[in-house]
């Protein structure tokens, strides 16, 4: 981020920035940064909260009218509701119940029918979730239904060597990845459907790396990868697969 | 960490009078565009007048979390707040295009590409640049 202002301060154009990563800003000495007490993720703070976002936004333009620099300052509050929500004692719940996640990957159509119940019970607070937003989905990146990514998923952990990429000039492992991103995506969304929007990324991620036969699948697929002599599969296996605070679940870590 | 020099400063204009575009790295387009792939630098242009709904997020990255996004873009990408400014007149005006890298990228490539950009941006007036990172 910080090297990117470099760059287009450099041609002549100002630039001002948030900053999530406070040390990383104070090495690469944008001319301008606001850092924020955020999670990665949040650069504004807190969704719907306009009257905070619109606090953060403005003592970070405002950084703009600064005579000289590098200015690094530091933006004072927590967003709004954190403490609130830590002291909620019964914590996020997923409001769906699933059977106990398939966790043998040998047969593809175990996989897929287990997969598709699960899109089944989800589908609901889905479109709950999506009408809290006034119809605003994020699920969308691979442009395939959900039932139809999960044949693709099923078929791919259990015989990943015969598929094919469905999209023209894309490895089959980054179809793999964007079809599982986008279905975790599609699952997200479904868990936060309580309209307070509670649940953090941690609280859905134990729940669907842990609990779920997509999240079993994607750590199958993983250790998979990990042993792969493909180059490709091997970096996104190291990189972007697994989350850090998933890769207990994992047999490389 | 690569070593940038010595910090570059470009004197801004008055922000009542300033064009304000906003580059994000979330790895943010339109519905419909091609996502993300490996680490590229390549970017995304986002209209300005798009319909902010339809941004999705392909960052290859598991690290980060989407939950805010999924409830309001303006957790990450504030449309909505700069508009709110231009129409108050606290900033001048909100640019035409707006930018989506995927960060993690090596700055080494990111350079000829961010030159290229620049000369969009001149184009469209903008004053300055809200950098976004997620």
């Amino acid at each position: 981020m910080g090297g990117l202002a470099h760059f287009i301060e450099r041609a002549g154009i100002p630039t001002t920035q948030i900053s999530l990563i406070r040390a990383h800003t104070e090495q690469i000495k944008p001319p301008r940064a606001l850092a924020v007490p955020f999670e990665l993720g949040r650069p504004f703070g807190a969704p719907n909260e306009p009257v905070f976002q619109r606090r953060v936004l403005e003592d970070c333009l405002n950084l703009l009218e600064r005579p000289a620099g590098p200015v690094l300052e530091d933006f004072p509050d927590a967003p709004p509701g954190e403490a609130a929500a830590a002291e909620q004692p019964e914590g996020w719940a997923c409001p769906v119940n699933f059977a106990p996640p398939v966790s043998e990957m040998s047969d593809a159509d175990v996989l897929h029918e287990a997969l598709l119940q699960e899109v089944a019970l989800l589908r609901p607070w889905y479109e709950q979730s999506k009408e809290n937003r006034k119809g605003r989905s994020a699920f969308g990146i691979s442009e395939t239904a959900p039932e139809d990514i999960v044949r693709f998923l099923a078929d791919f952990a259990v015989t990943p060597l015969d598929i094919q990429s469905p999209y023209d000039d894309t490895h089959v492992i980054v179809a793999f990845k964007r079809m599982a991103d986008d279905l975790r995506y599609f699952y997200t969304e479904a868990a936060i459907a309580r309209p307070d929007g509670r649940g953090s990324d941690l609280e859905v991620a134990n729940w669907l790396w842990a609990d779920t036969t997509l999240g079993g699948l994607l750590v199958a697929v993983r250790d998979w990868a990990m042993e792969s002599d493909d180059p490709t599969t091997l970096e996104l296996a190291q990189n972007a697969m697994v989350p850090f605070h998933q890769r207990h679940h994992t047999k490389h870590g | 960490m690569p070593d940038f020099g010595e910090t570059p400063w470009a004197d801004a204009r008055s922000l009542p009078e300033s064009r304000i575009c906003v580059l994000s790295t979330a790895g943010l387009h339109v519905r419909g565009d091609a996502p993300f792939v490996g680490y590229a630098a390549d970017y995304r242009v986002i209209p300005g007048d798009a319909d902010m709904d339809d941004l999705v997020m392909s960052h290859l990255s598991t690290n980060f979390d989407r939950t805010g996004f999924y409830q309001d873009v303006n957790v990450a990408f504030p449309i909505d707040r700069l508009r709110e400014l231009a129409e108050e007149g606290v900033i001048g005006s909100v640019a035409n295009h707006h930018f989506s890298f995927m960060g993690a990228t090596q700055p080494a490539r990111m350079e000829p590409v961010v030159k290229d950009m620049v000369g969009i941006l001149k184009a469209d007036g903008v004053d300055a640049v809200l950098l976004v990172p997620v």
